[in-house]
Parts: C-alpha cells; structure tokens; sequence
C-alpha cells in the first residue's frame, strides 16, 4: 500500500505516483480518442435539425396517440408469421449449430488443425453479422417473404448456439465418457450415452434463450422486408401513420413480453 | 427398466416424459405445429430456383472481395461507424453508471430507484433499430440519431447488469465504510465501487463489441454508418463489395475480442 510521509505523518493513498501516471495518461488517451471521435462523427451533422428535435418529438407524440385499437385485426397473421419465423429459424440453427459445436469442441473435433478452425469461423461470421443485415442479403437473394427472415434468423442463431454449446462440450466431465470408451462404446455411442446426456441442459437452455431473441429480431425483420410485423410497420412509417405504427409496438411489445415469460418458465421447468 | 419375453433383460433409456399419453400428444401437437407454419411461410419455388444462383454469386463475391471500387464509401462509412461506436460507448458508460446505481435496490431511495429502472426498461424493451427510426425522426438522418440510438441502447444494457451487480455486493464493506462516517459519495467509491469496478469494465468492453456490430445496422434506417453502404451495395447486387464490407465488419469484431480479452486480463 503506498504511504507517503513528506509532511512528516505518514499519509496513505490509493496509488503510487507511476499508478497514478500511468491512470492519468491511460484517461487522456481516452478523453483524445473520443473528442477526435466526436468531431469525426458530427462533421456532417445539421444542427438546426437536432435543435429542433424537442418539437419533433412532441409533434410526432402527439400524432401517436391514441393508438389505432381496430387495426389489431390486421396484426393477427403477420404476428403468426412473426412467432413462425423464429420457431422454425430457433429449430433450424439448432439442427446445424449442434454438429457445428461438436466440430468446433476441442475434445471432440475430427480435426484440430483444419475442421476446428473452420468451424470457429463459421461462428464467427455468423456472430458478427446481425440478423437484419442476413434480411437484407437473403431478402437479395432469395426473395422477399418470411422464407428469407427464417434463414436470416438460422445464420444468425447459428453462431451463437455453436458458440455457447461448445463452451459447455468443452466443460462436460471426461469420466463419463471414458466409462463408455471402456464398455467398448463406438465413438458415436460414446456421444450418444457420454456427451449428450451432459449437455441436454444447456441445449435446452441456450435454445430456448436463443426462441426468446429471435422473437425480438423477427419483429423487425420486416422492416428490410424478410417477413413478418416489420412489413406492417414499414408500411406504416411509409405513410406517415403514426397511430398504427403506436398499435404495432404495443403488439411487439406483449409478444416480446409473452416470449420472455414462456422462455422463463420452460428454462425454470427444465433446469 | 423393462423386462423382455425372452428372459434376457434389456436395458433402455427413461423417456423424458413419463406419461405415453402425454409424450405422444405433444409429439403430434409440434408436427402439426410446424406443418401449419411451413404452410404459412409462402415459398415461391420459381423464385427460389432464382435464388441459387444468386446465392451461388454471393459465395464467388465472398471468396473474391472487392474491395477497391467502392473503396471510398466503404472508409467513410467504416470510420463514421467506428466514431459513432467509440462516442456511443463513452456517452452511454458515463449515463449507464447513474443510472445503475440509482436502479439498484440497496443504495438508492425509493423514487430514484423507479425511475431509474423504468429508464432500464424503456431502453430495453425493443430492437435497437426501432429506436434508431424514432431518433432518425426527431434528429435528421446521419450519425448523430445512431450515435443516440447506441448509447441509449448501452444504458439499457449496462443500467440493468451493473444494478443487479451492485445489488449482489458483500454489504460488509459497504457497512465498514459507514461505520468510518463516510459520506453517501464516499460509500460509492469506497465501499461499493471497488467491488462492481472489474465487472463493469469487462461488461463495458464487451458492450463496445456489441455496439459496433449495431452501428453496422443502424445505417439501414439512416442513422449513418457503414450500415448505408452495405446497404446500397446488396441493393445493387454488388455482392463482391457486399462481401468486402462484411469481412472487414468481421475482421473489426474479431479485432475487437481480442484485444477487449486482452485489456480485460490486464485489468483483472
């Protein structure tokens, strides 16, 4: 602990003086780094628009109230597609994120040098692209419509199931499977009866998890026109009709919600 | 445990669910489930034939990227969106730490504890990009309305861990300090701050990840960023720019764990 005496009492403080230095320098690097940002960032900006922010959000409060209660009826179909979108998308990159975690687990990769590698790229890829830049490629691709928000929520939940997963392979109990290993297990019931009754838990859980996002990323899917509510809300901020644009977030909201509480529920049942 | 005729025994596994009725029912209840929903996804197989061979494209532009012949949009773009995510994360620290001490339950009073935790949810209630339409609304389009949509999004974000983080502290320490006479900012600094400050430091890199994944998006709706040009480049089937821009967004994330796994080491 440095104490210092040059008063004569011995005076104790949180540092030493290279720390200090040292902390002093590290938050003027930071304070440079962000003012530069700052200017950087804001060299195109209008400020007249900003200043008249305050009257634009009044403005466009008020023409958001009250919501448009009737145009729930036009919601149903679009929220079922909504809740379609990341079923079927949870369940596909599940499909394919539980084989992409085994290639990827150090204890059970075919390969370290060429497979592992390859499959740690794939997660990568696939965690750092947003769901919605998958829309817009897949909308490119393939077409607008729902097909193309479900294979944008598998590329997206791909690498975060392979993610997760293959942190719990890398952590099961090796007893277990070198059990089956000495019953003479082939390598496939040595998975079957060693790995996946250890990880059953976590794929639950993280799948689940995973159900719970996709309901939220799918809401907006729409709005790079993969599907789902977000037509409806590109369709309405369009037009410049608030009061249906209040009523679709109130159903996002509730199904974000509902999701949330079933997502807690099966995860508390099962764990 | 069952027993077969032959008076061999064999040995299999406990279904899941012990009732048959039950299991069955609910094996049915998801076919039907995802019969109903591949109905409702409108697969237009036309299209779709279309669609290989563009998504074949896709993987020829991945493999050779061009980088060059939007290499001006794509720097632009890349800056602002590295400016906007290094602005955003500074400005949503430095309001997400009053707001998480003023949401967590043990050291704050009553009202202040509310509102604070109402903050937390409006923040975190929708998508990013929703508020980002809202901001580009009121604020115009350009960076500015996504540099105020990330950091209200990393409020929401670090409001709600560091709350739960504060509320999870040894109250000893936080006892000890008092007990000296220290004052309530005194208690902060000395009693709760050291506890919660490698956590939130961890959290606040990984969230500076996050956020420069978001400024990609944002620029989707307007709110600046390389967003817009990856935008116009996949609206213009330009997938050999589209993919240069992605790997480049790739290679900045994956710069970014790195290090962030680095400085957190450091810092521990």
């Amino acid at each position: 602990m440095p104490v210092s005496s040059a008063t004569g009492q011995p005076e104790w403080s949180r540092r030493t003086s290279a720390e200090q230095l040292l902390a002093w320098f590290c938050w003027l690097a930071l304070a440079a780094v962000t003012i530069a940002a700052w200017r950087l960032m804001t060299k195109d900006t209008i400020w007249e628009f900003v200043l008249s922010a305050p009257g634009q959000a009044a403005d466009i409060g008020s023409r958001m109230f009250p919501p448009r209660w009737s145009y729930i009826e036009k919601l149903w179909w679009p929220m079922w597609e909504t809740l379609n979108i990341a079923t079927i998308g949870t369940l596909l990159a599940m499909l394919l994120g539980i084989p992409l975690a085994f290639l990827a687990a150090r204890n059970t990769t075919p390969s370290f040098y060429i497979v592992r590698p390859l499959a740690l790229l794939v997660i990568v890829a696939s965690r750092s692209i947003n769901g919605l830049i998958w829309g817009l490629l897949l909308v490119s691709i393939i077409g607008p419509g729902p097909l193309a928000g479900t294979i944008a929520i598998m590329f997206r939940s791909l690498g975060f199931i392979g993610k997760l997963l293959y942190e719990a392979i890398e952590e099961i109990d090796q007893s277990q499977v070198e059990a089956i290993v000495a019953t003479g297990g082939s390598p496939l019931q040595v998975i079957d009866y060693g790995i996946v009754p250890q990880i059953l838990p976590a794929v639950a859980g993280i799948s689940v998890y995973r159900w719970d996002i996709n309901i939220r990323e799918s809401a907006v899917l729409g709005l790079v026109g993969a599907g789902g509510i977000g037509l409806q809300l590109d369709a309405s901020l369009a037009t410049l009709a608030w009061p249906q644009v209040t009523m679709i977030l109130i159903a996002i909201l509730s199904a974000v919600l509902l999701s949330e509480w079933v997502s807690a529920r099966i995860r508390h049942a099962i764990i | 445990m069952t027993v077969a005729a032959s008076k061999v025994r064999h040995w299999r596994r406990q279904p899941f669910i012990e009732s048959a009725w039950l299991r069955w029912g609910l094996y049915a209840a998801a076919l039907i489930y995802l019969a109903l929903a591949f109905g409702s996804m409108q697969v237009n197989w036309v299209r779709l034939s279309e669609g290989v061979v563009r998504g074949w494209r896709f993987v020829e532009g991945f493999l050779h990227p061009n980088f060059t012949s939007r290499s001006e949009d794509i720097i632009i773009g890349l800056r602002e969106s590295i400016a906007m995510t290094i602005c955003a994360t500074v400005a949503g620290i430095a309001l997400s730490v009053p707001v998480g001490v003023g949401a967590a339950r043990n050291i704050s009073p009553r009202p202040v504890y509310y509102l604070c935790r109402s903050i937390v949810a409006v923040a975190r209630s929708f998508q990013e990009i929703l508020y980002a339409i809202f901001f580009v609304a009121m604020f115009g389009f350009g960076t500015f309305a996504g540099f105020l949509t990330i950091t209200f999004a990393t409020i929401g974000f670090l409001g709600k861990l560091l709350a739960e983080d504060i509320e999870d502290i040894d109250a000893g320490q936080v006892e000890a300090i008092r007990a000296t006479g220290a004052s309530w900012m005194q208690v902060l600094n000395f009693g709760v701050a050291p506890q919660v400050l490698p956590r939130l430091i961890g959290l606040s890199l990984y969230r500076f990840d996050i956020n420069f994944r978001e400024s990609a998006v944002v620029g989707i709706v307007g709110a600046g960023g390389i967003g817009a040009t990856l935008n116009t480049a996949i609206s213009r089937y330009e997938y050999d720019v589209a993919s240069a821009i992605l790997i480049l967004i790739i290679l900045v994330v994956l710069a970014c764990e790195y290090s962030s796994s680095h400085i957190r080491r450091w810092v521990q």
